[in-house]
């Protein structure tokens, strides 16, 4: 098992130095070829998953690297990772899958596969290392082929979306790694194995306090939690259509994990002292995300640019359950965090689809009537749509719902009048995000084909493609499944959580 | 107890101790005079003689890296210590420990680097361009290994006028700047000298650890005098080293300089200036830990800063890379700082991963910008614009080389720097001053990131003139350079613990 991580990260890698040995126009088709190859790779750990004991670190392997800092190659997963690992692999497969075709068959082709591979050994990385500092090194990796793929790529104004995505996520993870070097300064110790099993040992609160808003502020960048969003919209609206499936499917769970992970795991009295500030800002997104996406539903308002704010809104509840520090919450938050990468991964492949067709993501223009010019796209739209607002039976569902029961009873030594207004607004989200999603369905979907001003308003709009359909129908089959069967992460993540929070509650 | 009974006693030496200066020094003049006798053709082979030397003198610090144990070993030791290799009272003058190895290898194998890439068209006198910079290295490496006040002036003196010969061979302001540069430098010499004999009167000796033990002992009673004679002395070592306010000289000299000259000045130069301050701070001061911790705390944090900000401003490369420079000097100086523990291995570590990605950025823009005539500015960064259509490799390199500056993966190599030195702030305490450099790296990246950017971004045929630089093969030597920077930065960054391991000064 730990070889087959350690084959997680060196596939990618074996990858991109295979993109530079043979001819730049096959480099589309060897990305998709590594991509599918790292999801079956991570597909065969399913049945090496000792389901028993998902709440242990299994497949482990700690090597020394550079002793000088402390730093080791440490590897696992449990059923925090596992889960949010699998969806980083699906997700760069699809995407690879994806983007064969609309890829350049020359230079610039064989760059973009080779950032996207990049881009998977980091998020890869940040799942399964057990090391604070190699932790970082991952987290750190993901930045470069993300701004390239923004820089390069994107449309509109990339290259000020590229320069504010980079700029504050560094500011955020340079912050972050001082949390860090203060927590081995305490301890002793990277290693996240012993940190867990010392739950806060070794740390004055007031020291866990410190280490927990640095570190936090590096996570809160990443999530993004309010006010420290304003860098997402700007990033989704101009990144290409992969980027941005990437970067809101498992870029932003990278902050959600490491809040979990080592926030909540390893600092559990700085935790404890900031929930109810970390809940606070969480349901001021979830608000600020809802009406935000309100206001683009207007002329001129830009779909990706939409669900960029709605993405805040939903890590709004993901911040909201890991507040909570229940286990419940916690549970949530996890559910949330995948049934987001899935759900928004889809929205942004069918934004991508959009940009295609018609060379514009402005609501206004794509027109209406969508049902009658593409009906399976339309009938897309729809499903992504309300999976997006929670419906239930949809994987939107169980994380929001889980959010908001543990804030109900947040846990001991918390506010829990505070919580119950949280929980309120939060409420008041829920119905705001419902509106704004109904309203967006209204206007692509519904409606006459025809404007007022006669026939041929609107573009022809192409139904789906095959391609289309192979790469997003995954998506479209998970987000149904965990819906309908949320136990299948539910049963991972909960004996993690439950000896995340130190095995008490 | 004083450097007349010294000079009255035998002393015994130990040359294989002496090797790489001895070949540095017996080569540089062997250079010099085989530029007299050697036909103008034969000449383009001098750079291949210099090579030679300085793969002499690494393989002279190779066979004393094997004989190296725990101890360090001294020559030029005051007589009548029970123990030769070093004496009772550690009175040696020319010291090898691990940190006299590192530094020297470092300086060595910068050089090579620099010796290869002067690009093709590089019209300078080839014989005493190589005479002055085998001189100039002979200064560094005994700077390193120096263990009192006279010995570590005499090699700062030979680091320093050799390299004012050198800069003026710049053709554009080579003379306004190497003036400049002189002036600046006997300055700070001067007031350097001052401070030394405020701290001779206040100490009586000129051996380090005697200072330190005077200093430890008479700080009530020569307390004022001695205290100026630190803070001088250290300022002396602060010009060398470019730390701001002490920085002036910095850019126009970087700028005015033929590009391999800025590149040996911002690596072997700074690292032997820094190697100085680290070697008085910590062996003779260590009484004024504290003061001194707080003082290079501040200078740290200042040179970032104003390095930073007035690098964002930058148009052409080599200013931007000299006034990254002097940002990079202030995250040397931060483990300085540190006065509870010794984290002197942070600051030597950078300094090794910093010589490596820096010269190889100075390669790539030596071999690129730096030949044709007018051209040695090293060009705007306009012009770096689509250099990936045209040479890819040197672009991928270039932009590598900027990466691993910024700190960021997958330039790993300059992260793991950035953090030996964000631990040892960490570790000593300093949160604040790893919060000032936390911001200041983020800085740094905005300017590395647009230049990296550039190189990829296509040219546009609109704004730029058709492209001016020749599309000739480079040369062997400075592919050679680019190659091999590029080598060490890749191991660096899979395998960092060579430039790492904790050393102990002594």
């Amino acid at each position: 098992m730990a070889a087959l991580l350690v084959l997680l990260l060196a596939v990618p890698a074996a990858g991109l130095l295979a993109l530079y040995a043979v001819p730049a126009k096959l480099a589309g088709r060897i990305g998709a070829l590594v991509g599918a190859l790292v999801f079956l790779l991570s597909l065969v750990l399913l049945p090496l998953f000792d389901y028993g004991h998902a709440g242990q670190m299994q497949g482990q392997l700690n090597r020394r690297w550079v002793p000088a800092f402390d730093l080791n190659f440490h590897l696992g997963i449990d059923g925090i990772s596992f889960p949010l690992l699998l969806l980083t692999t699906l997700l760069t497969a699809l995407c690879l899958l994806y983007a064969v075709r609309t890829t350049t068959k020359d230079e610039a082709g064989r760059t973009f596969t080779a950032l996207i591979l990049l881009l998977e050994i980091g998020m890869v990385g940040t799942f399964v290392s057990l090391d604070l500092l190699l932790f970082f090194l991952f987290f750190e990796i993901v930045l470069f082929p993300m701004y390239g793929l923004i820089h390069h790529w994107g449309t509109g104004e990339r290259q000020r979306a590229a320069n504010k995505f980079i700029l504050y996520t560094l500011l955020g993870s340079a912050v972050m790694l001082l949390g860090f070097l203060l927590i081995h300064a305490k301890t002793g110790t990277f290693d996240m194995v012993r940190l867990a099993q010392l739950h806060g040992a070794g740390m004055t609160a007031s020291v866990q306090a410190t280490a927990f808003l640095l570190v936090g502020l590096g996570f809160a960048v990443k999530t993004p939690m309010w006010p420290l969003h304003t860098w997402l919209p700007d990033a989704h609206t101009s990144a290409p259509t992969v980027g941005s499936v990437l970067l809101a499917g498992v870029l932003l769970k990278m902050g959600t994990y490491g809040f979990i992970r080592i926030g909540v795991g390893m600092l559990p009295q700085g935790a404890h002292q900031y929930a109810f500030a970390l809940g606070a800002f969480g349901t001021v997104g979830i608000v600020y995300g809802a009406l935000a996406c309100m206001a683009q539903v207007r002329k001129g308002g830009d779909l990706k640019r939409l669900i960029a704010y709605s993405s805040v809104g939903h890590m709004g509840f993901v911040l909201l359950g890991i507040a909570t520090l229940t286990r419940i919450g916690l549970d949530g938050a996890l559910f949330a965090s995948v049934a987001h990468g899935l759900i928004t991964g889809l929205l942004f492949f069918i934004a991508g689809g959009f940009k295609e067709r018609t060379g514009t993501t402005d609501l206004y223009q794509l027109g209406r009537g969508l049902y009658e010019r593409a009906r399976r796209y339309g009938a897309l739209v729809v499903f992504a749509a309300m999976a997006s607002l929670g419906l239930p039976g949809l994987a939107g569902f169980w994380g929001e719902l889980y959010a908001l029961v543990g804030a109900a009873r947040p846990a001991a030594g918390l506010t829990s009048f505070g919580f119950h207004l949280l929980m309120a607004f939060a409420g008041l989200g829920m119905i705001l995000t419902a509106t704004y999603l109904l309203l967006v369905v209204r206007r692509l979907c519904m409606g006459a084909v025809t404007g007022p001003s006669g026939a041929g308003r609107y573009p022809a709009m192409p139904d789906l493609t095959p391609r289309e359909l192979i790469s997003w129908t995954p998506l479209a089959g998970l987000t149904l499944v965990a819906g309908l069967w949320p136990a299948v992460i539910l049963a991972l993540a909960d004996p993690a959580v439950h000896n995340l929070l130190g095995g008490s509650r | 107890m004083n450097v007349l009974t010294a000079a009255a006693g035998v002393q015994s030496i130990d040359w294989t101790l002496l090797l790489p200066v001895l070949f540095t020094a017996v080569g540089a003049l062997a250079v010099l005079v085989a530029d007299l006798f050697l036909t103008e053709e034969r000449k383009a082979w001098l750079p291949w003689g210099t090579v030679g030397v300085l793969a002499a003198g690494l393989a002279a610090e190779i066979v004393l890296w094997t004989q190296q144990s725990a101890d360090a070993r001294g020559t030029f030791c005051l007589p009548g210590g029970p123990n030769q290799a070093l004496s009772a009272a550690g009175l040696c003058s020319y010291s090898v420990d691990d940190f006299t190895l590192t530094l020297q290898t470092l300086a060595l194998g910068a050089t090579l680097l620099v010796v290869l890439m002067a690009p093709s068209r590089f019209k300078v006198p080839f014989g005493e361009y190589h005479f002055l910079v085998l001189s100039s290295l002979t200064g560094a490496l005994v700077l390193v290994a120096a263990r009192d006040f006279i010995t570590i002036t005499v090699a700062l003196e030979t680091l320093s006028l050799p390299a004012f010969a050198l800069v003026g061979f710049g053709r554009r302001a080579g003379g306004e700047a190497a003036l400049k540069f002189f002036l600046m430098s006997i300055a700070s010499t001067a007031v350097m000298l001052f401070g030394i004999s405020l701290v001779y009167g206040a100490t009586g000796s000129v051996y380090f650890s005697a200072v330190a033990r005077g200093l430890a002992l008479h700080q009530s009673t020569a307390g004022p005098v001695a205290a100026t004679g630190v803070v001088l002395t250290l300022v002396g070592f602060a010009f060398k080293v470019s730390a701001v306010p002490f920085h002036f000289w910095t850019p126009e000299v970087y700028a005015g300089a033929p590009i391999p000259v800025a590149a040996f000045l911002s690596v072997v130069s700074k690292s032997a200036g820094f190697a100085g301050l680290i070697l008085t701070v910590n062996l003779a001061f260590h009484p004024y830990a504290h003061s001194v911790g707080i003082l290079v705390a501040v200078l740290a944090a200042a040179t970032m800063t104003v390095g930073n900000v007035i690098a964002l401003r930058q148009r052409s490369a080599v200013r931007l890379l000299a006034w990254s420079s002097v940002a990079q000097a202030g995250y040397v100086l931060v483990p300085l700082a540190v006065s509870a523990s010794n984290q002197v291995s942070a600051s030597v570590a950078y300094l090794v991963l910093y010589a490596v990605m820096n010269l190889g950025a100075f390669a790539v823009v030596s071999a690129l910008f730096g030949g044709a005539d007018g051209q040695q500015s090293g060009g705007e960064l306009a012009e770096y614009r689509g250099l990936y259509r045209e040479r890819p490799r040197a672009a991928i390199a270039l932009a590598f080389f900027l990466l691993c500056l910024a700190g960021l993966p997958p330039g790993v190599m300059g992260l793991f720097a950035k953090v030996a030195v964000f631990k040892a702030a960490v570790t000593g305490n300093l949160v604040w001053l790893a919060a000032v450099m936390a911001v200041n790296v983020v800085v740094a990246l905005y300017y590395y990131l647009r230049w990296a950017a550039v190189l990829f971004t296509a040219a546009d045929p609109d704004l730029i003139p058709a492209p001016r630089r020749p599309r000739s093969v480079l040369p062997l030597a400075p592919r050679l350079a680019v190659g091999l920077a590029l080598l060490l930065a890749v191991v660096f960054s899979f395998w960092p613990n060579p430039a790492l391991d904790a050393l102990t000064l002594q």
